[in-house]
């Protein structure tokens, strides 16, 4: 089965033009086509100068996020057949700059991500001799959600607050700071306090909600702010109410 | 981002940054800091390929277990090509390397005790599979990136494109690399690189690999006169999903899966692979049995069912069925909720109420750069591991399971190899770096960045190399269609002398990164069809029609494509046996 | 060096898609729970003088305050029925491995909302 569609494709060349256009390619499609295989198709047949991101076309890599009629999504992912419209719009995400075509900055994900100390921090060294730290099925459970985080940054692009004020530290990275606070072998919530739990950090989310929407691993950032956000307050005040125990 | 500098300089730099070369990264960083290093790849390290890793990591752990079994399975699973001494290094290291994979934070899957689970694999004779669901590469990769974060000493290019080696006085001594953002040409001297760059599987048409998996190392390797060791052996995956080639993993049939025809007949017990036991049986799925047979035999089983009428039709090509259906809805979600995501998603088939249709699919190089059991290559300075080296642990035939293991154990062996060599030489001069840079530079100017008239595309040239190797180099080949192979890669590479980029934009300019990953193409094409056309033998996931037998006395041996004018020279190296003769390969209930 | 293209949000982000302007409504509710504040610190600050409490009891009785304690009732429960609906994520509670379901939190927080209100409303008429 084949069908026709036509792309709206976002263009930016900086090394011709100051401004972005709009390039229309249209094309016959098939019925299990995403919409990555389209771009693909036009840069095999059509025009070899678009240039954007992918790899895996499995949804794991996280290379192939677009905007695709003004939703962010992992176009590996997107279906063409479950768009009616006439045309479908696909722009780079949304909230970071744009580099060229389809390809945006991800330096502010990559600074901000080592800040919240994202890898264990035992209590205590153990070696390896004395083999794996024990952790129940359900102590997985309580942190696994928010380890399927593949950083494909729909989260951000789908975030105004972090559109309003990049200095945001946004979903994704916050996430990823409560998977390891609730990993039953990390000990290192207050180490990461200083970063996440700062007015950039957690206290700057208004719990818009839109990141877990979008988030094709369903790792629910929101509610991974949402819970540090009471796990830091509860830290917070045990803190006043008895000074000596909070170990600071 | 990395500051400009005159001349960007390491002790060790790896290039690539997936599972192999975060582990060598993370060695280096981790036990000598003083040592600098770099990881320079053409994609961000956690979309690399072990991203998509699916099924586990073997290491043994169980009481009941030994590494002598682990060596024989994999030994037996390399159809004895397999260098023992490399095997028995990768047992040995292979625990260590997964409980320091849970130090470091890998959300493995547990026994209801808190203990590590293991799931038995194909070929293996006891569970030692260890796992995260079914996402384990996921899981294992963002483990090693989050912990290089860790060390501020390791420096990243991400998204550089490495062009060439840097080689002087007989050693390599850095590399040449496009800054794919700028376009600019740099050169990173370092006194010992470490290729991590993955395999090649982009070179067929039909294949489970990311777009990115070019053999790109391998190429830098072969041109600078390091051969490519057992190139021949290409394995194919026995379920991918028609159309994409997206896997389905093996854990699917550990978990309990089985293959069926169109005849409804689990076929495999008609391949020398045992008899099926019911699906009730509490011995299901028995080890080294059936659906648990080694993945060149089931994939050769699948052609001999196509060829014989017994594959199902379907638009996307001829294929079997995987049947999870038994294993029910909670088992499905709690042990392989990818497989169920993955045929959902992309053939519109829940595995919970309908098998899903699947078919062989390249997924492996076994071949790769020829090293030593430290990772090291015949030119001074070089080193690799992962997929893009052959060391060799998987001989004609990788078992599942075993690369993860492989990347990790040979990844920190290599690490500690090049910061030993590093310790012993000094920086290349800024002189060299320059002059390679500019040298380099020009012989791009002179042939693909070239402005003049229409010529070959890019993806033209790719597809007719796939075909090729489809045709010539499959599971089953014999001298006719390889002669024929390699003959359409010279006519290929004189086309590619011909490429003209219509992309002139020196940002961002993917058409010129995929137009050099096809020039690595063209190389391991290459070396395939021609180390395929020379061994004349049948041994592993390399079947000849025409010469149906191993043949010991003549190929127990590694093959060692080199490059030079004209074809390849194919010459030969012994294979290591330690304590495992050469003998039968049984699988089935013995 | 490349240029790279910013695209700052318009001032008119949150009219561009429904959820963001739900939210903006979210936001903007709380300012009628912000207003019934200054009503009572309001009450508060007269019942210590007779003359003033009567202002603010006329106040009370005006149709207008009607009107606007009907305004603020409405906007009020629906900013309320927005916390109710975030309270899942906050409050992550397990049965052994499996999550006890949002809805199951969300509802029974309403209930509770709802017994509280009633109290409040039974002891007002008592």
């Amino acid at each position: 089965m084949s069908d026709r569609t036509v792309l709206d494709v976002y263009r930016y060349l900086p090394d011709n033009e100051s401004e972005p256009t709009f390039q229309s390619y249209e094309l016959d499609y098939q019925d299990n086509w995403v919409v990555l295989d389209a771009l693909n198709h036009i840069k095999a047949e059509i025009d070899s100068t678009l240039s954007f991101r992918w790899s895996c076309r499995m949804g794991v890599c996280g290379s192939c996020g677009m905007m695709v009629n003004g939703e962010p999504k992992l176009t590996c992912e997107t279906f063409i057949r479950d768009y009616d419209t006439q045309t479908i719009t696909i722009e780079p995400l949304s909230h970071f700059p744009v580099i060229r075509d389809l390809v945006i900055n991800m330096d502010d994900f990559m600074e901000k991500l080592p800040r919240v100390s994202p890898w264990l921090i035992p209590d205590e060294d153990k070696p390896l001799e004395d083999g794996e730290y024990l952790q129940t099925p359900a102590q997985v459970a309580h942190y696994k959600r928010f380890s399927m985080c593949i950083n494909c940054m729909l989260c951000y692009s789908a975030c105004p607050v972090y559109g309003l004020d990049p200095s945001f530290t946004g979903p994704a990275v916050l996430a990823l700071a409560a998977r390891y606070n609730l990993d039953s072998r990390d000990d290192g919530m207050k180490e990461r306090a200083a970063e996440v739990s700062a007015h950039e950090g957690i206290w700057e989310c208004t719990y818009v909600g839109e990141c877990t929407q979008v988030c094709p691993k369903d790792v629910d950032p929101a509610g991974a702010i949402q819970m540090l956000k009471l796990s830091y307050a509860l830290d917070w005040a045990r803190s006043v109410v008895m000074p000596r125990s909070s170990g600071s | 981002m990395v500051e400009k500098m005159d001349s960007l300089q390491h002790d060790v730099l790896v290039v690539g940054g997936g599972g192999a070369g975060l582990r060598a990264a993370i060695a280096v960083a981790r036990d000598h800091p003083d040592t600098s290093v770099g990881v320079i790849s053409k994609v961000y390290p956690m979309r690399s390929h072990t991203v998509s890793a699916e099924g586990g990591a073997a290491a043994v752990i169980s009481p009941s277990d030994s590494l002598d079994d682990h060596a024989y399975d994999t030994i037996s699973g390399s159809d004895w090509l397999a260098d023992q001494d490399a095997v028995e290094i990768l047992v040995e290291n292979a625990t260590d390397e997964m409980l320091q994979l849970e130090h470091w934070g890998c959300p493995w899957s547990r026994d209801p005790d808190g203990h590590v689970s293991v799931r038995p694999f194909g070929g293996m004779k006891l569970e030692r599979t260890w796992y995260a669901a079914d996402k384990t590469g996921f899981h294992l990769l963002h483990t090693l990136f989050q912990t290089t974060l860790k060390y501020d000493a390791i420096i990243r290019y991400d998204e550089w494109f490495v062009t060439s080696l840097i080689v002087a006085d007989g050693r390599c001594q850095g590399v040449t690399a496009i800054d794919i953002r700028t376009g600019e040409m740099l050169s990173i001297g370092a006194k010992s690189v470490v290729l991590c760059t993955g395999g090649g599987g982009r070179v067929y048409p039909f294949t489970t690999n990311g777009s990115i998996k070019t053999g790109d190392g391998m190429s830098l390797a072969y041109r600078a006169g390091v051969p490519l060791k057992d190139m021949e052996f290409v394995q194919y995956h026995p379920t991918g999903l028609p159309g994409t080639g997206i896997l389905i993993t093996e854990a699917a049939r550990s978990e309990g899966g089985v293959l069926v025809n169109n005849e409804g007949r689990r076929y495999l017990q008609d391949y020398g692979l045992g008899q099926p036991l019911d699906l009730k049986d509490p011995d299901h799925p028995r080890k080294r049995t059936m659906e648990l047979g080694p993945r060149d035999r089931l994939s050769q089983a699948f052609v001999k069912e196509r060829e014989a009428g017994r594959t199902f039709e379907g638009a996307d090509g001829d294929y079997v069925e995987l049947d999870i259906r038994h294993l029910g809805e909670r088992e499905i979600d709690r042990k392989i909720p990818m497989v169920r995501e993955l045929a959902v998603r992309y053939i519109g088939i829940d595995p919970v109420h309908d098998p899903i249709p699947v078919r062989t699919v390249v997924h492996y190089m076994m071949g790769g750069i020829d090293t030593d059991t430290r990772g090291a290559t015949s030119l001074p300075g070089l080193f690799a591991a992962g997929e893009c080296a052959c060391v060799s642990v998987n001989g004609a035939n990788r078992l599942g399971s075993n690369s993860l293991t492989e990347i990790l154990v040979f990844g920190a062996r290599a690490a500690v190899a090049a910061v030993d060599h590093a310790s012993r030489v000094s920086l290349p001069s800024n002189q060299l770096l320059e002059s390679s840079a500019r040298s380099e530079q020009s012989r791009l100017e002179a042939t693909l960045l070239r402005k003049n008239g229409a010529g070959e595309t890019v993806s033209g040239i790719r597809s007719d190399l796939q075909e090729a190797l489809e045709e010539g180099a499959g599971i089953f080949r014999d001298e006719a269609t390889l002669q024929r192979t390699c003959s359409t890669i010279t006519d290929l590479q004189e086309r590619y002398e011909k490429l003209v980029l219509t992309d002139t934009s020196r940002t961002f300019n993917t058409e010129l990164v995929t137009a050099l990953e096809l020039g690595a193409m063209l190389d391991i094409g290459e070396a395939i069809a021609h180390s395929a056309l020379a061994r004349t033998e049948s041994r592993g996931s390399h079947q000849r029609t025409d010469h149906p037998d191993r043949d010991d006395a003549g190929f127990l041996k590694h093959s060692l494509a080199y490059q030079s004018e004209g074809n390849p020279t194919i010459g030969y190296k012994d294979v290591t046996i330690t304590r495992w003769p050469p003998g039968e390969r049984v699988y089935g209930n013995v | 060096m490349t240029r790279e293209l910013t695209r700052p949000l318009p001032w008119n982000w949150w009219l561009k898609k429904a959820v963001y302007f739900q939210f903006m409504m979210r936001e903007l509710t709380s300012l009628a729970v912000f207003a019934y504040a200054l009503l009572i610190i309001w009450a508060l600050l007269s019942a210590a003088d007779a003359g003033s409490f009567s202002t603010f009891y006329t106040f009370l009785s005006s149709s207008l305050s009607v009107w606007l304690h009907l305004v603020i009732l409405v906007l009020s429960l629906y900013h309320t029925g927005t916390w109710i609906a975030l309270t899942p994520k906050v409050m992550v509670l397990w049965r052994g491995d499996e999550r006890v379901d949002p809805g199951v939190i969300a509802g029974a927080n309403s209930i509770l909302f709802l017994m509280i209100s009633g109290a409040v409303i039974w002891l007002v008429l008592m």
